[in-house]
Formats: structure tokens, sequence, C-alpha cells
């Protein structure tokens, strides 16, 4: 019984992960309707950014870059807290920009100070996340916005035109190597439930620091599309463009928003995945096997990619474990998509997804 | 008016059709006729069925109980594109033309049932295929012809007007030659001009080609001048059914479109 | 001037139905093939046959085949690599175990071999739509993939799971040098693109067309869902399957499961989106695109005498293919086919603007 539940339990925190990457192809779908195929590039781009910024052997450019990108952030940030404050009254221009210019500059300034030594792990995931605030920005400008109102085909294959560009700029800019990623998670090994069996469960501390995050991350975001008032936008936008247009639902602000929230949970990806691996262009691979969980869960379900990651996980560890002395190795690299198809040819729309009717 | 074809007899019965989606009851214990060379229009409030009894009858929806009797035959269980090779062709509400083919090929596919060359020769495009391919293709000119539409033949119809759009909708509907024909709506959203044109193109399909046609419509000065018989569905039932004067003074329809409470 | 039209008039629905109903367009036709036929075996060097014309052609034809299925049928399809393994391994498994039967024999098998594994794969396709189907054909890459590294008897156990194809020998004449393989590949892509174009404009291509446009409406009409889209699958994968038999043995010579992964399918789907999706004409344009966007990132820096390292190319051949998949579907969503039929249309009725 032992072994059993440990090859569940491993595949239960495997699923974890492939959960995490699946979550933001969901969000991006449920609210913007694009089946975004760049996910996989962006956990790899996110997951480089922090690491190469928290290692001492990258170019000075690089750390004020990411600092001005930064001090850029909490500009923004500063301006929509004005917003906020005082609706009325919006700040002038001028000041704007002055605010704007002078955190990128202080940013730039701080990390030139600080010098090329690596940042610590809370310097450097808040400022890979304004990275990926910024590719967001940039997404949203230079691709979706001037394909506004396109079929959703056009829409999916511009992502993998986006993913292509940012797996040859990731490595571009920081490299190819594989790189360690320490942010001080646990990982080591422990037992558990020692008493109930003989030697108890292995597990890694990792995995369970994982799975914590993926439960927070899926709370957070429950609320934030059940409950906000951003989040009925999301869901109006999903709908139909058009329509979401035409009732005032400022577009542009929606993507840039999904984009950027699908950045963070592409970094909580990167973190896991780098953590366990190592940061490498494999990372970018690793997403493919999310595709299967998203269709197993549906593609509009929050819940459903978590789900569908653990039986996935699960499904791919058993049957590493108890299929393959049958059939030979290496059956992970499809099994999780035949498991998808099979679930498909009997329920279409994934096992949570909205039920698809057809009208004339 | 004068026909040239008589009113023969009953082309397609429909016998206590009911149907429902989850809780919501669309039609129920419907029941009417269609004759040979009429015209019968079916009308009623919106949400009344009357469109969901169209996709009954071309077989997109199943009803859970009633039957359907087409040319002296009770039907089994028919996927639309059985009942169109059965002589069923439809138009619809919101056009449901092919965007990306031009007027020619929109028509030309309605007559794909008609067309029986096989793959080889299709692919040598030589002999027999070809001379098929022209062969429809002088049908598919009568029927440009008739609809008035030569001029626009090679344009994609996604950069037609509407109302032109509706019109090789009812072309891609003739080139079948359907002895049923089922207009949903064939005339919203047009001006005054092009109902006029729709209203003389529905009279000559049931003229010339002697087509029944079953049609839905909300204006009711177009049902009443082209109708022979009228059906009125409300709430998914049956409330009236005869002739348009009669039809006209029945206290429920009345009753019906004026929102009688019930 | 030259370009005109005026004074041929159709005068029958034979000729208006023709491929190319404009006079200057067959004539253009016909120098081109003149040329490939005889002037590009005579005059054209090694590298140009071996390097870029050999790969151009064959790809091609596999770009024909995914057109069909994507730009014709509407069913998108990432599995175009694993399809064409099958053609591949298909061909060198029928050459190795039937040494008697002719090569072309062997081809025709080979893509008969693929069209059913692309019907098996399609029929998830019956029962589920759009981007469903997209992961579902990446199952079919996957899956291949694996059959093909792991299961030996496909590479008939050699060791290093590499294959070589067999001498190109049809009816005992023995094709083994660049521009006789050239002149094969020409000639079989030829008749491929003339079937298929025949196939997209008669009766199976309009069903097609109907189903990719609106597929409950196409069978309201009746054309049975069914039929057409497993019948674009077999043909898409017949010719997926040639061309990969093709790939094989006139291209590759001696290859390995690798040759075929998922880039190959990423690949092939953006030559024809960047040729033109529903487009025969498309898919050479965009497959000589694609051909020479590597080559010309090798040379160029070479020409201005910035040496970039290997790494960097290739990181920047993804930028540069990232970046013209987005730009071409903002600027020209239907591809080079697309702004080739405009050039063609503003040439009609230069030099006056309307």
């Amino acid at each position: 019984m032992g072994p059993f539940i440990e090859v569940v339990l491993g595949g239960l925190l495997a699923g974890v992960l492939y959960s995490l990457v699946a979550l933001g192809f969901v969000l991006i779908f449920k609210a913007s309707g694009v089946f975004n195929f760049a996910q996989g590039a962006m956990v790899l781009f996110a997951a480089l950014s922090l690491v190469r910024l928290m290692g001492d052997d990258v170019g000075m450019g690089h750390y004020v870059g990411a600092a001005a990108a930064t001090g850029l952030a909490a500009g923004f940030l500063v301006l929509m807290g004005w917003r906020r404050a005082r609706p009325q009254t919006p700040m002038p221009a001028q000041a704007r920009w002055t605010v704007l210019i002078a955190l990128a500059a202080l940013g730039s300034a701080l990390a030139a100070l600080h010098g090329a030594k690596g940042w610590s792990g809370w310097v450097a995931v808040p400022a890979a996340a304004a990275i990926m605030g910024f590719l967001a920005v940039a997404i949203e400008r230079l691709v979706l916005r001037p394909l506004v109102n396109q079929e959703p085909i056009i829409l999916f294959m511009s992502t993998i035109g986006i993913a292509f560009f940012i797996d040859g700029f990731a490595q571009t800019i920081w490299g190819s190597e594989i790189y360690t990623l320490d942010l001080g998670i646990p990982k080591d090994p422990m037992f558990l439930l020692e008493s109930a069996f003989e030697g108890g469960i292995l597990v890694n501390q990792l995995d369970i620091f994982a799975a914590v995050m993926a439960g927070v991350l899926v709370v957070v975001l429950a609320v934030f599309f059940q409950k906000t008032r951003i989040g009925r936008a999301l869901r109006a936008v999903a709908d139909d463009h058009q329509a979401a247009q035409s009732v005032g639902i400022p577009l542009n602000q929606i993507w840039i928003i999904v984009w950027t929230v699908a950045g963070f949970v592409a970094l909580a990806a990167g973190i896991v995945w780098g953590s366990k691996l190592g940061v490498q262009f494999s990372i970018a691979q690793v997403a493919l096997k999310a595709l299967p969980v998203l269709i197993l869960g549906g593609l509009t379900s929050v819940p459903g990619a978590i789900i569908g990651g653990l039986m996935i996980g699960t499904g791919e560890k058993l049957a590493e474990v108890y299929l393959s002395p049958f059939i030979g190795g290496g059956i992970e690299n499809w099994f999780a998509y035949v498991l998808a198809l099979f679930v498909l040819l009997f329920r279409p729309q994934g096992l949570f997804g909205e039920r698809i009717i057809e009208r004339i | 008016m004068e026909r040239t074809r008589p009113i023969g007899d009953v082309l397609l019965q429909v016998d206590d059709i009911s149907l429902s989606f989850g809780g919501v009851q669309a039609l129920s214990g419907v029941s009417f006729d269609i004759r040979r060379h009429e015209i019968r229009a079916i009308i009623g409030p919106n949400g009344a069925g009357k469109s969901s009894m169209l996709n009954v009858i071309n077989g997109f929806y199943h009803p859970q109980q009633g039957r359907i009797t087409f040319k002296g035959q009770t039907r089994r269980r028919m996927r639309p594109h059985e009942t169109s090779s059965q002589g069923i062709a439809r138009t619809f509400q919101n056009i449901a033309l092919f965007r990306g083919m031009s007027t020619l090929d929109n028509i030309m596919t309605g007559r794909l049932l008609k067309m029986h060359r096989n793959f080889l020769w299709q692919a040598l495009w030589w002999g027999p295929a070809e001379r098929e391919e022209i062969e429809h293709r002088e049908h598919v000119e009568r029927i440009i012809d008739f609809l008035e539409i030569q001029s626009i033949r090679k344009v994609p119809v996604g950069q037609l007007p509407y109302g032109l759009q509706k019109r090789v909708e009812l072309g891609r509907a003739l080139a079948a030659e359907p002895e049923l024909l089922l207009l949903d709506e064939p005339m919203a959203g047009m001006n005054v001009e092009e109902k006029e044109d729709m209203c003389r193109f529905i009279l000559d399909v049931n003229d010339e080609f002697g087509t029944t046609i079953a049609l839905i419509e909300h204006d009711m000065g177009v049902v009443m001048d082209l109708s022979d018989r009228v059906v009125v569905l409300d709430y998914g039932r049956k409330i009236a059914d005869g002739s348009p004067d009669a039809v006209r003074g029945d206290q429920k329809v009345i009753d019906a479109y004026l929102g009688v409470s019930h | 001037m030259i370009y005109r039209e005026a004074g041929q008039f159709k005068t029958t629905y034979r000729a208006d139905q023709a491929v190319f109903p404009i006079l200057q367009d067959r004539v253009a036709l016909l120098l081109i093939l003149l040329g490939a036929y005889v002037g590009i075996p005579m005059f054209a060097s090694e590298y140009l046959v071996v390097a870029i014309l050999i790969p151009f052609l064959i790809l091609s034809m596999a770009a024909i085949g995914l057109n069909i299925l994507v730009g014709y049928c509407g069913q998108i399809s990432l599995g175009t690599g694993g399809f064409m393994a099958v053609g591949a391994y298909a061909a060198y498994n029928f050459a190795l175990r039937v040494p008697e039967l002719n090569l072309i024999v062997v081809f025709l098998l080979a893509g008969g071999a693929t069209a059913l594994v692309g019907i098996l794969f399609g029929i998830p396709s019956l029962r589920i739509k759009g981007f469903y189907l997209a992961v579902a054909t990446l199952a079919a890459q996957f899956f291949l993939d694996w059959l093909f590294s792991r299961v030996q008897w496909f590479t008939n156990y050699t060791p290093s799971g590499s294959v070589a194809a067999p001498p190109i020998r049809i009816f005992g004449y023995y094709f083994g040098s660049p521009a006789e393989r050239y002149l094969l590949a020409l000639l079989l892509v030829t008749i491929v693109a003339l079937v298929a174009k025949n196939l997209v404009r008669g009766r199976i291509g309009r069903s097609w067309m109907a189903i990719r446009d609106m597929d409950i409406a196409a069978e309201i009409i009746g054309i049975r869902p069914m039929f057409a889209k497993l019948s674009a699958f077999a043909v898409s994968s017949f010719i997926i399957g040639i061309s990969g038999a093709l790939w094989a043995f006139l291209h590759l010579g001696a290859w390995e499961p690798l040759a075929f992964d998922i880039n190959r399918s990423f690949n092939l789907l953006f030559m024809i989106i960047i040729g033109g999706l529903g487009s025969i004409l498309g898919c050479f344009l965009g497959a000589a695109f694609i051909t020479m966007v590597p080559i010309a990132l090798n040379q160029i820096p070479a020409m201005l005498g910035v040496p970039i390292s290997t790494a960097t190319a290739s990181h920047l051949e993804l930028m540069i293919f990232g970046a013209l998949i987005v730009f071409f579907l903002i600027a020209e969503p239907h591809g080079l086919a697309r702004l080739w039929a405009v050039g063609k249309q503003k040439l009609r009725l230069w030099p006056f603007p309307h």
C-alpha cells in the first residue's frame, strides 16, 4: 500500500505543476477568448529573468534595465493609487511623466549602486513581475490591438508567433544555459504519515510548497473573477469583444490586466519549475504538457485546470510505474494527450467546461 | 391570384410535436400540415417556437414526442443532411452563408447533393467530372439570372450588403431544387423596396418551380398578401390555423399579439 | 500595359472555370514550368538544387497537404510532422520488406498508410472543434514521435534508430544525381498541385469550404460533416505522407525520428499562414519564404562581416519567425497569395487607379 500511495501522491504533486501552467492558459482564455500558446514561453521568460537577476554574471545593462522596469511599475502603482484616491482630479500629464521618470531613474541608480552582484529574491521577484507586466503591455500594443475582432483562429496563430518570439528573445538577452534557481524554498525530502505506514511516505517539501501556492492562487483568482468589478468586465470581454466595447468596457486595459496576471502566474510556475529542475529552455516545452490538462479540465474553468492537472499528473505517474514495463518507456510524452483525447470523445467541452449549445 | 399549379395533397404533416430544452418547453403538441404548392406562413410573437418548428422539420432538433410525415412516409429520426437529400431546403434567420466563398460557389454548394462524380474523376477534372460541373453551372446560372444577381457572381459573399446576402441565401436553397422550402424571416431587416423584391421572388419560386414554401415572417402585410394558409403559434402551442382572413379575425390571435395575460 | 484581359471573352462556362482564365497567366506559367523542367537542371549549381530547391519542392507539397486541411476545411492540425514521419517510415518499410515494389507504388502506399492514420486521428474532429482539436492533433504528433523512436520494428532494429533510404530506382532508371532527384520531386509536386487544385475547385472542395465557413449550415444544406471532414483528413494526410516519404528518400537519405518532430509541424503551419490559407499558390510562396529565411540569416551577417554564433543565429531565427508570423497576421491574414492577387488586380488596371 505504501508504494502505491507514494506514486499517487508523487503524481498529484507533479500534477500541481501542470495545473500552475494550465492556470495561465485558462485565465487568458476565459478573459479574452484567446488560446494563448505563448504561456510556456512566458514561463520560460519569467523564470530566466528571475534567475539571471539573482545570478552574478549578467552584464550591468540587464540590472539597470530591470531596475528601470521595476521603477516604472512602481510609478504606475503610484498613479493608480492617485486615481483611486482622487477620481475627480486626474494628475496633470506633466506630473505623471515626472513621477514615472523619477521612479525609473531612482531604480536605475539603485541598481547601478548595488552593482552586478546579483539581487536577493526579495528584489528580483518583484522585478521579474514588473518585466512580465511590460511584456503584457508590449503584447497588447503590438499584437492584440491590431488584431481586435479577428477570428479566434487568427489570434491563436498569432500567439504561436509570440511564443516563438519570446523563446528567441529570452534566450538572446538572458542566455541559454541551465541555471539553478535558489529562492530559499526548502527542498529536502521528508516523511509523512510515518505512524500509518511502515517507513511513511516520501515527499519533497518543494512539492508541498508548490501545492500550497497553487491553492492560494486559485482562491485569489476565483475571488478576482467572481467578486470584483474588473472580473465582471473580463468575463464580458470573453463573451463578445464588440459587445463589451459598446457598453464602455476599455478593451485595451482589460487585456493588459489579464496578460499581466497571466504573466504573474507564469512567474509562479517558473519559480516552482525552476527550483525543481533548473531554469532551461525545456521549461517552455513542459508547457506543452499543460495542454492536455487544459482540454481535460475545460478551457474556461479555473478549478478544472487544477483538477485536470492532478488527474494527468497521477495518471502519468501510475502509467509510468505500472504500464511502461509492458509497452516500453517514454510514454509520459503522449500518455496525457491520449488520456485527454479519450475524455474529449465523451465530453467534447472537457470535464468542467461550459456546455456548448449549438444554435442557428 | 391566379395559380398555374393548383394546391394539391398533403406534402408534410407534423403531428403532436413536443420539444423541450432542459426545463424550457419550446413546442408542445403542435400539429399542422403543409400542402403541395402552397405558401404556408408560420407566425407568432417572439419566442413562440417558430424557428424551433423549422429546426424540427429539417432535422436539426429532435422532438421528444410526435411524428413527422413527409411525402406520405412517416419519418424516423433524421440528421439535417438526410432531410435535405429528401428535398427540404431552408434559409436562416441570421444569414448562414459561407462567407469565404463567392456567390457562385455558395450557390454551387447548394447543388452538391445533385453531384455524383467520384473522387478520382474530380482529381483529374476531366471528362465526366468536368461535364457534370458545367451542367450544374448552367442550372446555377439560371438561378442567378432569376434572382438578378449576375453582377455579384464572383464577389465573396462576406462583402455583400445584407439584402443581397439574403438573396444569395435564397439562391443556395433553390439550387437544391427542393420540394419544400423553409424560409426563416426572409424579409427581416429589409427596406420596403427590398421587401417587395423578395416577395416577388418568393411568389415566382412558388409559381414557376412549383415549390412548396413554409415561411416565418413578422411583417403581417407580407404574410397576408403572400400566404395561402397561416398557422399561429404562441408559447409553443398552436392557437390558430386557417386562411389569412380567418386568422386575422381570430380573438386568440389578437390576444396573443396584444399580450392578454394567460 | 501588357497585362490586359480586354478582348479575351469567355464564351463557355468551361473557359470561365479554367484555373488560369487569362492568357498572360497561362504564358507566364508555361515559362515558369519550362524554366523549372529545363533551365534549372541544366544551369543551376548543385548547392542550389540540393540545399534549396529540393527541400523547397517537397515542403511545398507538404504545405499543400496541410492547407487542404487547415485552409480549406478549417481543421487546425499541429501534427503534420508526425504524419510526414508515417509517410517516411511506411515508405522505408515497404521498400525494405517488399523490395520488388516499384518506388512510385511505394510512395503511393506510403501516402495511403498515412491517409489511414490521418483518418484515425481525424475521428475526434467529428466531436470536437477548434482549439480542442488542435490539441488532439498534438496527441498524434507526440504519439507518432514515440512510436517511431521506441518500437524498433519500424526502424528494422537498427541499433542507432537511424535508417537509410534505398537507392532511388524507378522502372530500372537510377535517380542518382541531384538534378535527377530534383526532376523527380518536381514532377510529383506538379502532379499533386494539379490534383489538389482540381479537388478544391470541385464538389469536394466546396464541401470542405462549406464546413470551414459554417459547419452547421453546411450540414443543413445536405453536406455530411463526417464525410467532408474525414475526406479532408484523408486527402491531406495522403499528400503529407508522400511528401514525408520524399523528404526522407530524396532529401535526407538517412534520418531519425527527430527529423519529423513538432518543429516540423510548426514550420509547415507557418508556411501556409505566410503563404496564404486556402490557396494552392500560397503553399509555394510560403514554402519558398520559410526555406529562404534561415539561409539568409546564415549568409547575411557573414556577408556584412558580423559573424554571429550558431546559438545566437538560432535564437534570432526564432525571433524573426515569430515576428514575421505576427506581422503577416496583422498586415494580411490571407498571406502572400492575397498580396499577389491584389498586385495582379492593380496591374490589370494600371496605369489607371480604378
